[in-house]
């Protein structure tokens, strides 16, 4: 095939996709951006149907209304806490087409098509079962269907060689086998990366979920772009490559801020001496709370308070008291305060889940502010208000060596003035490591639900704080 | 397609990807890997062409079926970056 009008076309398309991720680094045009992609994608289509002759195959067509009604009634009914799973759902559906494209390619014409073919469509075959395998149990576990905890198996590393060893060899094999050999070989391998898929993600820890995610993100994207290889296709080769390359920047990112390496998060270990038991709750922390409390009058302390960040956590989410923060928000803003948020990269189950959730209670993205942004800030913030947020405000980071959360970068919320904590209770966090943040003297702990905690702490701020603290 | 002009396409746009999507503020990740997801649904570009010239019934099947995944993945990706991206306002 040469560079043709269809080769032509697809690099159209191809430009319009990349100067659509280009307007997304500016957030007044990204929703332009990402219109834009679907608009490319939208000419794609037809550029494939009138191409290859076939705009009257009216199965196309029942097949692609079929997918559009699900995939809308997904995107409409989904909640902002609910993300994670459903795009490591589209992940796997991504990833379960691109083998069932090669898998129909090698059944149909295996034996007119040359090596490189055959040899990248196997790969298909492979990368998009274990995207679609592994996707499907990341959703499971986010959505509480399977256990979050991470599951350290001795042996797994072993099984992961040998799984690895026989999918090679019989993709090999089938590469070089014949018509219906090829084909069973082929199932066969089908069926030993849809198990590898299942058996490298089930170990993954909740917490760790971002940086499963971005992976699994990044595999749908490789999976597509060599079955592009196999179908000899530059529009799937293309757009593949540049989704391929999205997902390693975010699993770097992650990686890089929970200060974990790629193979201890695929592996579940979390370096942690006690293995995954969860350490030990403290006796009874209730007598210690109220004599802090009575020292230091949270509300009267917000009431005050001219500079405030607010540090938001997957337990915010847990809680669903975004509607309180927007409150809380509102109630100081309106008194004059200059109120920000702090966002940690890993905070939530996926890349930037924080900015969503705030997002969908009207905070302004301005005050959305960033990690390595803010933590200059903490000395000159009269209060730091943590709502369902432990690890990444655990100044042990800093300290602790020989702890796993050592040398993670943390959002430095002990530098504040004061700190108030609105925490469901003073257990560790993912890390397991114990927070020194909550033992300083200018820490108040509030323990229990975050939305209540605070609806309480608004009543008692509109009352006039200070005079009347009753809690 | 000669499969070493692939291999170009593909490192190319890797490495064009790569600089673009750095350029991504974190504050967007959320809606950035949504809509990358939607793209990886081009694969239902390939399932369009297998379905609907395989000769074989089992082949075109699975190519029908491929086509329903891959639009939900186009559908669903996009509209859900959409709603995403249209909750992020400014204050001012």
């Amino acid at each position: 095939m040469t560079f043709g009008i269809y080769e032509t076309a697809g690099l159209a398309v191809i430009l319009a996709v990349l100067a659509g991720i280009r307007l997304m680094s500016s957030v007044e045009r990204a929703a332009l951006g990402n219109r834009l992609g679907a608009l490319s994608m939208l000419a794609a289509i037809a550029l494939v149907l009138w191409h290859n002759g076939i705009v009257d195959a009216r199965a196309l067509y029942i097949a692609m209304a079929i997918g559009t009604l699900i995939g809308a009634i997904m995107a409409f009914r989904v909640t902002m806490i609910r993300m994670p799973q459903m795009v490591a759902l589209l992940n796997g559906l991504g990833g379960g087409a691109s083998l069932l494209v090669a898998l129909s390619v090698i059944l149909e014409s295996h034996d007119i098509m040359v090596m490189p073919a055959r040899i990248t469509g196997q790969l298909a075959l492979v990368i998009g079962a274990l995207t679609l395998s592994g996707s499907l149990v990341a959703a499971g576990k986010l959505q509480g269907l399977l256990p979050q905890r991470p599951v350290h198996n001795r042996g797994a590393g072993v099984l992961s060689l040998l799984f690895l060893a026989s999918i090679g060899a019989l993709a090999v094999f089938a590469t070089l086998a014949d018509g219906r050999t090829a084909a069973i070989a082929s199932f066969v391998v089908l069926a030993l990366a849809l198990g590898f898929g299942a058996h490298f993600t089930l170990p993954i820890g909740g917490a760790d979920m971002p940086v499963a995610i971005s992976l699994l993100n990044s595999y749908s994207g490789l999976a597509a772009s060599i079955c592009g290889f196999a179908v000899g296709d530059i529009l799937l080769v293309s757009i593949g490559a540049v989704v391929g390359a999205a997902g390693l920047i975010l699993t770097r990112i992650m990686c890089r801020a929970m200060n974990r390496s790629l193979i201890d998060v695929l592996t579940g270990s979390t370096g942690r001496a006690g293995g995954s038991a969860p350490p030990a709750r403290p006796a009874d922390a209730a007598p210690a709370a109220p004599h802090t409390a009575r020292e230091m009058d949270p509300a009267s302390i917000l009431a005050s308070a001219s500079s405030v960040v607010i540090i938001p956590g997957y337990g915010m989410a847990l809680a669903q008291a975004q509607t309180q923060v927007r409150a809380l928000y509102d109630l100081l803003e309106s008194r004059g305060a200059n109120v920000r948020f702090a966002i940690h990269p890993v905070a939530g189950r996926m890349p930037g889940h924080m900015n969503v959730l705030l997002a969908e209670v009207d905070i302004p993205y301005e005050r959305l502010v960033d990690m390595d942004t803010i933590n200059p800030d903490f000395p000159a913030t009269d209060a730091a208000l943590i709502v369902g947020a432990c690890d990444v405000v655990n100044p042990a980071a800093n300290s602790a060596e020989g702890t796993p959360i050592y040398g993670m970068p943390v959002l430095r919320a002990e530098d504040a003035h004061s700190i108030i904590v609105c925490n469901m209770d003073r257990k560790p966090g993912y890390s397991g490591v114990e927070n020194t943040l909550y033992g300083k003297d200018n820490v108040c702990f509030m323990e229990g639900n975050a939305a209540e905690t605070l609806e309480g702490l608004i009543a008692r701020i509109k009352s006039g704080a200070g005079g009347t603290a009753v809690s | 397609m000669g499969f070493l002009v692939l291999v170009g396409v593909f490192l190319v746009s890797a490495a064009v990807g790569y600089r673009l999507i750095s350029n991504v503020p974190s504050l967007l990740h959320t809606p950035l890997m949504s809509g990358m997801n939607a793209l990886s649904g081009v694969t239902v570009l390939g399932a369009l062409a297998a379905a609907a010239l395989a000769l074989h019934s089992g082949s075109r099947m699975l190519g029908i079926a491929a086509i329903v995944l891959a639009t939900i993945n186009v559908v669903g990706g996009f509209l859900v970056t959409d709603r995403m991206l249209r909750m992020f306002k400014s204050g001012k």
